[in-house]
């Protein structure tokens, strides 16, 4: 080990500038996974701002803090900031940082690609928080975009299409590096088979993202011509028709779901047996399971607009089809608590944020279900039980999962300890403001409140007050979060090589704490 | 400013408490449901719900017993098991059965939801920037809903009523016990249409008509708002349905005739096209003349302003002539009905009589 720490400072000296320089020319798929996730956070923090905004609005009825053209812009943007801006970032950077390491790759199959991967998000999110200071003001039409109300929206955008336009260019290049370093750059010994589940379920959401992400830019461009070269696609006066937007965004938007919540089941597949001191239960069920869920994903997009006036017979094809992805998400979560299972549990940060998530995602799934019901979800549609149902999903789904994947990982990439008391903390302050801020809004949807409204009838008072106090607990343990993570890589006591007893994987067993600026450039025989 | 939001704060919290407190029970379901179809669909919800909370209960008992009995603090082993092909089996196979079982009950209330055939009366709803417009098509009566809770209201300086932001000016009636179908289209963006206690969700879409039902079961005041994003002023175009025994109705219907001056010709006011929407919510600016020079921009310069496909260009006056010459009426009556290449209504089907007519004379204005 200490040979390998010498190593990685003779590279360090020869080949990396120092300063910003170093980070801006970097190919070294650890600095750029550092930088995905440090981009994510940022993100995350502007995305929670606006969700602020969102909830200080709604703590009460009546119109105080915004008004409305500011609040839809809000909603608007906090969507796409928080989808495009900090959960697609975070997971391509755990992808940089642990790909190669975990199949026994030097790097990154093109790293000067994958550095353009990196720089095309900068600008992205400039365009979108520009978005709101030009005149107009933000567009607000909801993340989903749909026109005509599109069309109406000032030059904001087409600041808006644009971002989306890079954001999805970088999702491109960075999946076309993944699959293509999982498919061609494994040690010696290491099949397919064998991989780490993390690296399976990104190999799968990379093709996901590669064949949906320029349906996305297909829209948005359908969209910016619409609004500029009078093309009327979406326009029925000119022969077009606005629900062939609901039809190709949701083509991109459902498999978008899994873009997300794939890459957290991989993580949270690493982290459940590690702490289980026990391998993971139907590893190829797993892997089966997750393909399927892929699959599924392209063939249920239009249970997203079951109120448009569809034929009967397509409503029955979505329903059926949609309640038909229980199937494989069962299995998974079956198979993380047959792990568990006669293990030797411990439960330190990242196995609490597993276990949150196993436990929320659960709920999402649940209530995911109840809306893949077309009659019930007609009820539903558009209401609060969708919030409340997305960000089960989503927050404590995916962001509880990159969490707990931070504090697994963190000791990895640091060669630091976190504060195992603060971590939890964190866990439990977030957990139950979580569920302070979203549990509630399940009542709300049933009850009949619509989404996306800046103010509401009283019989809502309730339930949105206890929801803002949740929301803004929720977003203050954040800060907490931040304050551990500095503290660690500032003064985070020493870890271990293989910090976790349970831990299997070759950036464990290989690596020394923090691994070597270039790992693994003689390849490990994989048994 | 602490001191003054502190002191504007607490008040206002103890009255939005007290007022939801009195307001509503805080509701943990759906609205009470006052359709057959909504009965349906509430049990339907009540099924899904407790098979998911059974099986819930299932694995996340397995998982708490595993918390408690095979932690390492008590000293337990971890096994090595990784595989079990039957278990695997048995749960990829009985949650299906269990989907299966589902699936029959969804499919017959879906089946119901969207028969409307066989109607007793059809009501279109037209959705607009931000209110609502009923037409009783066969009965010739026409109006629109708009909000009605005071401005002061929802900037917080009078109290708030007991309908904030549910109330509306003109509801739309129907008798109880009879099968309405309602046909739902959009002028503008997209709006929906949704009235919880009634079971009833149709996306509004502009140039296209979509179309629903409901028959409601006891008389009362159902309230609902629009359910799609559609601007601005989304969160203050509510939907009041007030369903009335059927002498009510016919008397409604009958005074509300009368007051039109009865007949066809009620049944197509003016609309509003709503050229400046900023009009505001609460503004009740409820039937504004339909602007010719709004409708023209819209629909019928696509091919007059170019003389596409032979159209008469406004201000060409050689073309417009021998049209002038068959007088307005028949040139409204060709404009509405369609013409050699012209389509009906310009091909905007959603423009009423009074729009097209407001467009004809707006093109005669520029040739006289």
């Amino acid at each position: 080990m200490e040979a390998a720490h010498g190593h990685a400072h003779d590279h360090g000296h020869e080949h990396v500038p120092s300063g910003i320089m170093r980070w801006v020319t970097t190919t070294n798929h650890k600095d750029i996974g550092t930088m995905y996730l440090w981009f994510s956070f940022t993100m995350f923090m502007v995305g929670g701002v606006m969700a602020l905004v969102i909830r200080a609005e709604l703590f009460q009825p009546g119109l105080q803090v915004v008004q409305p053209e500011f609040f839809n812009s809000m909603t608007t943007y906090h969507g796409l900031i928080m989808v495009f801006g900090a959960i697609m970032p975070a997971f391509v950077g755990f992808a940089n940082w642990l790909i190669p390491m975990q199949i026994g790759a030097p790097d990154m199959a093109f790293p000067r690609l994958n550095n353009w991967s990196f720089w095309l998000l900068p600008p992205a999110a400039m365009l979108l928080i520009l978005a709101q200071f030009v005149p107009g003001g933000g567009a607000g039409v909801g993340w989903t975009l749909y026109p005509p109300l599109t069309i109406q929206q000032p030059m904001s955008m087409d600041l808006t299409i644009f971002a989306v336009h890079i954001l999805g260019m970088s999702s491109i290049l960075g999946s076309i590096n993944i699959i293509t370093t999982i498919l061609n750059m494994r040690a010696p010994g290491m099949t397919l088979m064998k991989m780490p589940l993390f690296c399976w379920t990104w190999l799968i959401t990379a093709y996901l993202l590669v064949a949906v992400m320029p349906v996305l830019a297909g829209a948005v461009t359908m969209l910016l011509t619409d609004r500029h070269f009078d093309t009327h696609f979406f326009n029925a006066a000119g022969g077009g028709d606005p629900v062939l937007f609901q039809h190709i965004f949701w083509f991109f938007g459902h498999p978008e779901v899994y873009i997300i919540a794939i890459p957290a089941f991989g993580v949270i597949s690493q982290i459940i047996p590690a702490f289980s001191r026990k391998p993971l239960f139907g590893y190829s069920s797993m892997v089966y399971a997750t393909a399927s869920i892929a699959i599924l994903s392209f063939l249920v997009w239009a249970h997203h607009m079951y109120t448009v006036g569809m034929p009967v017979q397509a409503q029955l094809y979505f329903m059926f089809a949609t309640m038909l992805i229980a199937v494989p998400t069962g299995v998974k979560v079956f198979n993380w608590v047959a792990t568990m299972w006669k293990g030797s549990l411990t439960f330190e940060t990242p196995m609490l944020f597993a276990m949150g998530f196993l436990f929320l995602f659960t709920m999402g799934g649940f209530t995911g279900l109840v809306l893949a019901i077309t009659p019930v979800d007609v009820q539903l549609h558009d209401t609060y039980y969708v919030v409340a149902h997305f960000h089960y999903v989503m927050v404590a789904g995916a962001l509880f999962s990159a969490f707990g994947g931070i504090y697994f990982w963190l000791p990895k990439w640091t060669g630091k300890m976190y504060n195992e008391t603060l971590g939890k903390w964190h866990f439990w302050l977030s957990f139950i403001f979580f569920n302070m801020a979203f549990f509630v809004q399940h009542f709300l949807g049933l009850a009949g409140m619509p989404r996306r409204i800046p103010d509401y009838s009283l019989q809502f008072a309730d339930f949105n007050m206890i929801s803002s106090i949740g929301a803004f607990g929720f977003g203050l343990s954040q800060l907490l979060f931040l304050y551990i993570v500095v503290k660690t890589i500032t003064s985070g006591k020493k870890a271990a090589d293989k910090q976790w007893e349970g831990a299997d994987s070759l950036e464990w067993t290989a690596l020394p704490s923090p691994p070597p600026y270039h790992s693994f450039e003689t390849p490990p025989v994989v048994r | 400013m602490t001191r003054r939001m502190r002191n504007g704060l607490w008040p206002a919290v103890a009255v939005s408490l007290w007022a939801g407190a009195a307001s509503a029970e805080m509701r943990l379901n759906l609205q009470d449901q006052h359709t057959a179809l909504g009965h349906a669909i509430y049990d339907l919800h009540t099924i899904v719900l407790l098979i998911c909370v059974v099986i819930f209960i299932g694995v996340f008992g397995a998982m708490l017993y595993s918390i408690v009995y095979h932690r390492k603090s008590v000293g337990h082993k971890a096994a090595h098991f990784h595989e079990n092909t039957t278990v695997e089996l048995i749960w990829t196979v009985v949650p299906f059965l269990i989907l299966v079982g589902m699936a029959y009950p969804a499919t017959k209330t879906l089946l119901a939801q969207r028969d409307t055939s066989a109607p007793d009366m059809t009501v279109k709803v037209t959705g607009y920037q931000w209110k609502w417009q009923y037409d009783y098509l066969q009965e010739g009566v026409s109006f629109f809903s708009t909000l009605v809770t005071p401005q002061a209201q929802i900037h917080n300086t009078e109290p708030k009523g007991e309908n904030y932001l549910l109330e509306v000016d003109n509801p739309l009636v129907v008798p109880v016990g009879k099968k309405v179908r309602i046909l739902v289209t959009a002028g503008d963006v997209l709006h929906a249409w949704y009235v919880p206690a009634l079971a009833v969700k149709q996306d509004a879409i502009p140039g296209f008509i979509r179309d629903t039902w409901f028959k409601v079961e006891t008389p009362g005041t159902y309230r609902g708002q629009c359910a799609e994003l559609c601007g601005k002023e989304h969160g203050f175009m509510p939907i009041v349905v007030r369903a009335v025994t059927d002498d009510e109705y016919q008397q409604w219907l009958a005074e509300h005739q009368g007051k039109q001056g009865g007949g066809v010709a009620a049944a197509e006011p003016a609309r509003a096209v709503s050229p400046e929407p900023a009009a505001g919510a609460a503004a009740g600016a409820q039937v504004a003349a339909a602007d010719g020079k709004a409708v023209y921009g819209q629909t019928c310069q696509m091919c007059h302003a170019t003389g596409l496909a032979g159209a008469p260009k406004p201000g060409d006056k050689a073309a417009w002539e021998p049209r002038l010459a068959q007088g307005e009426a028949t040139l409204v009556s060709h404009a509405i009905n369609g013409i050699r290449t012209m389509p009906p209504r310009g091909g905007n089907l959603t423009l009423s009589d009074a729009q097209v007519k407001a467009a004809v004379d707006y093109m005669i204005s520029t040739v006289q």
